[in-house]
């Protein structure tokens, strides 16, 4: 994991300082409120419905234990003692004064973590794949290359006022975890030969107009990545719209140019730039920053035998190490997800205590080394196989072994009306009806792999364009309707749901499911073929007939 | 308004032109002028004595003052809002790639937490209500360290680290 050197905590520091005094400018009144939105925005700090949000920002979803239990005493000290993990790999508390923001970025600032740019109109936490590191399928490693772009992007004075919020993406698995094709910036990692280089996408999102990014080039060597993404942020800057709030993201302006126009613009701004304005990363620096990432000093023991027998005597740790095990690159070790996803909980919501068991447990047996994953869960990304059995024991005591990784009611949902003032529905209570539709583990494993995004509104928080169902919930005159969508997909096959039809009212969401799903088990030729894979041969007219049939 | 340069508030002789104005020149009179007008009249303008200057909005492309920048003397890049981030690659564009030198002043809705970007991004001078010189100066002291490299010259962290 990557630690901050004095440079690093100094900015960090002058932040935290910088942003009492915009506090204590806004309380005296010296700031007005329009004035300092921008500033706390840029500060994750956002006024919701019943009170201000902090968002603090885990870059490309790492931790490790000090700094997931000073999460935890964060949200005991000022908050109501929990969290809630975000799609951005971000956690948000929502209930904590403005008063005492700078305090409680002071002390995230003790483990080096801050909130800066987790909202406003500038380039937002980066995300990542959570097995990063660990996953059998990836090339590299693609942390060192987030932490770059996390310090190349940090008060990047050219691009802290763009059209529109930014955000980047980058994998180097074959198997994309972390949606590349849905971000203003994805990123995957390549080699030709020895050679590192970047597939650079851009111009994908959600929101009300869901676009794939488009393939802008297919080696920037690595060397010249800062120079190439500085080009497409200076294109979008200058070019991106400012006349209309909603068509103001790169997507639009991609859209508008035609990706080969757009393309045209980005290689002659990036040659200029490699002319003039060249940032030259030092390899030494390269160097230094993946020098941070090595992998931990595995343990060499074999734990295969106890780990059998454990899930010999005890089924639910069978199911669960089942579900919520991932293969990792290293004999004898697992990748754990820890799931906040507990049937009829709020999707990504952990308590004090959750999270501060999971730091433990991560410095006890994981090399303390901790993820959030844009599903919100929480990850063990190297766990020896021999310990599997007294972690599962342990959370599953906290409520955190949920055994449904990838499965139905592993839903991801927006916090919706409950909390956002932009929302025009509600989404926890609709995620928590559909789970316990499907609550029962066994049923839920003979459906097999198939993802449920839920989102509040139109602006698709709940990633509800790429879930396999997406639920989408709309305002009709005052009340609360949920449009169905089918076949999104966030991997490397991404897709946009098509609406499936007429929106429905929040109680007929869970039958409606039911009904897709029944559909499904239908029509599969064997349970190895996936919903998302029998939904594209038999097409979704199967299904919009079972979807609205009379219940 | 105050005008602010160099850690002083100094006083605005310039005077702006707007694209129609037909209001009388005192041959002395330094004044700036929307970019299309200037591009007009620039081989007239090159002849004054008084010093001349150019007003860029958002939209406009810095690149076309090229061949100017050795002897004009001002450019002012205007923020309309202070929400439009263009003015930042304007005046990055004007100061790294075509080499201005001269004034570069931010006008508009120029607020004092804008200014640190400003400055990095090679503004020299701000026409503000909103900001007095001391927080002026604060807030271009509020980061000891920056990781990119910028207009400001700064050596960034990236580079700093290696003795570069």
């Amino acid at each position: 994991m990557y630690r901050y050197d004095e440079f690093d905590a100094r900015i960090v520091k002058d932040r935290v300082e910088q942003f009492r005094g915009q506090v204590t400018r806004r309380l005296s009144g010296e700031l007005l409120e329009d004035e300092f939105k921008p500033l706390r925005l840029q500060n994750g700090v956002y006024l919701q419905l019943h009170a201000y949000m902090l968002r603090v920002a885990i870059p490309y979803g790492q931790l490790n234990g000090a700094k997931l239990r000073r999460l935890a005493e964060v949200s005991t000290k000022y908050d109501r003692g929990y969290g809630h993990f975000t799609t951005r790999q971000n956690i948000q508390y929502n209930w904590v004064a403005l008063k005492d923001i700078p305090d409680a970025l002071n002390d995230l600032a003790e483990v080096e973590m801050h909130a800066i740019q987790t909202s406003g109109n500038c380039i937002r936490n980066v995300t990542s794949d959570h097995f990063a590191g660990a996953a059998a399928d990836e090339v590299m490693d693609p942390r060192p290359w987030c932490e770059i772009i996390r310090q190349w992007s940090t008060f990047h004075p050219e691009f802290a006022f763009l059209p529109r919020k930014f955000k980047f993406a980058v994998t180097a698995a074959a198997h994309d975890r972390a949606a590349i094709a849905v971000h203003d910036i994805g990123l995957r990692i390549v080699k030709r030969g020895e050679d590192v280089g970047f597939e650079v996408y851009a111009g994908g999102g959600q929101g009300r107009t869901p676009l794939l990014a488009a393939l802008v080039n297919d080696f920037v060597p690595e060397a010249e990545l800062l120079d190439y993404v500085e080009a497409i942020m200076r294109v979008y800057n200058r070019y991106g719209r400012r006349d209309n709030k909603y068509k103001a993201r790169i997507k639009i302006l991609v859209q508008e140019l035609g990706p080969e126009e757009f393309t045209r613009q980005v290689e002659a701004e990036y040659a200029a730039q490699r002319r003039h304005e060249k940032i030259d990363l030092p390899q030494a620096e390269i160097d230094r920053i993946h020098a941070y990432f090595a992998p931990p000093a595995y343990d060499a023991e074999d734990g295969t035998e106890a780990f059998e027998a454990a899930k010999a005597a005890e089924p639910d740790f069978a199911q669960w190490a089942e579900v919520n095990l991932h293969p990792h690159k290293q004999a004898g070790h697992a990748s754990v997800t820890v799931s906040l996803k507990p049937i009829g909980g709020a999707a990504g919501d952990a308590t004090d205590r959750q999270m501060a068991l999971v730091a433990d447990l991560a410095e006890r047996y994981a090399y303390d080394d901790i993820r959030v994953s844009h599903a919100q869960n929480l990850v063990l990304p190297h766990v020896p196989v021999k310990h599997l059995y007294a972690i599962w024991q342990a959370l599953d005591a906290a409520g955190l072994a949920t055994p449904n990784e990838s499965l139905i009611t592993d839903l991801i949902v927006c916090p919706g009306l409950d909390y956002c003032n932009l929302a025009n529905a509600r989404s926890i209570p609709i995620g928590q009806a559909v789970q316990e539709v499907f609550a029962d583990p066994k049923y839920q494993r003979e459906i097999g792999r198939l993802h449920i995004n839920i989102s509040g509104c139109i602006n698709a928080c709940g990633h509800h364009h790429v879930g396999h169902i997406g639920i989408l919930g709309v305002d009709r005159k005052g009340e609360e309707f949920y449009q169905i969508s089918l076949g999104g997909r966030a991997d490397e096959k991404a897709a946009i749901g098509a609406i499936a039809g007429p929106a429905l009212k929040g109680e007929d969401v869970p039958g409606a499911v039911k009904r897709i799903v029944d559909t499904y088990m239908a029509l599969r030729t064997s349970p190895d073929e996936l919903f998302i894979d029998t939904l594209e041969r038999a097409g979704a007219e199967p299904f919009k007939e079972a979807l609205y049939a009379a219940a | 308004m105050p005008l602010l340069k160099d850690g002083a508030e100094i006083e605005n002789i310039w005077l702006f032109l707007d694209q129609d104005s037909e209001a009388e020149l005192k041959p002395d009179q330094a004044v700036t002028l929307p970019l299309a007008r200037f591009l007009e009249q620039a081989e007239s303008l090159a002849g004054r004595n008084a010093p001349v200057g150019v007003r860029l909005v958002p939209e406009d492309d810095p690149t076309l003052l090229e061949p100017f920048l050795e002897w004009i003397q001002l450019v002012e890049v205007s923020f309309p809002k202070y929400t439009d981030g263009r003015g930042y690659s304007q005046a990055q564009l004007l100061r790294r790639r075509h080499g201005y030198q001269g004034e570069l002043r931010a006008v508009g809705h120029v607020l004092r937490d804008q200014i640190f970007y400003m400055n990095r991004s090679g503004f020299d001078a701000y026409e503000t209500a909103r900001a007095d010189l001391p927080s002026v100066l604060e807030a271009l002291n509020e980061f000891r360290d920056t990781y990119q490299p910028a207009a400001d010259g700064r050596v960034s962290v990236f580079h700093a680290r290696h003795g570069s």
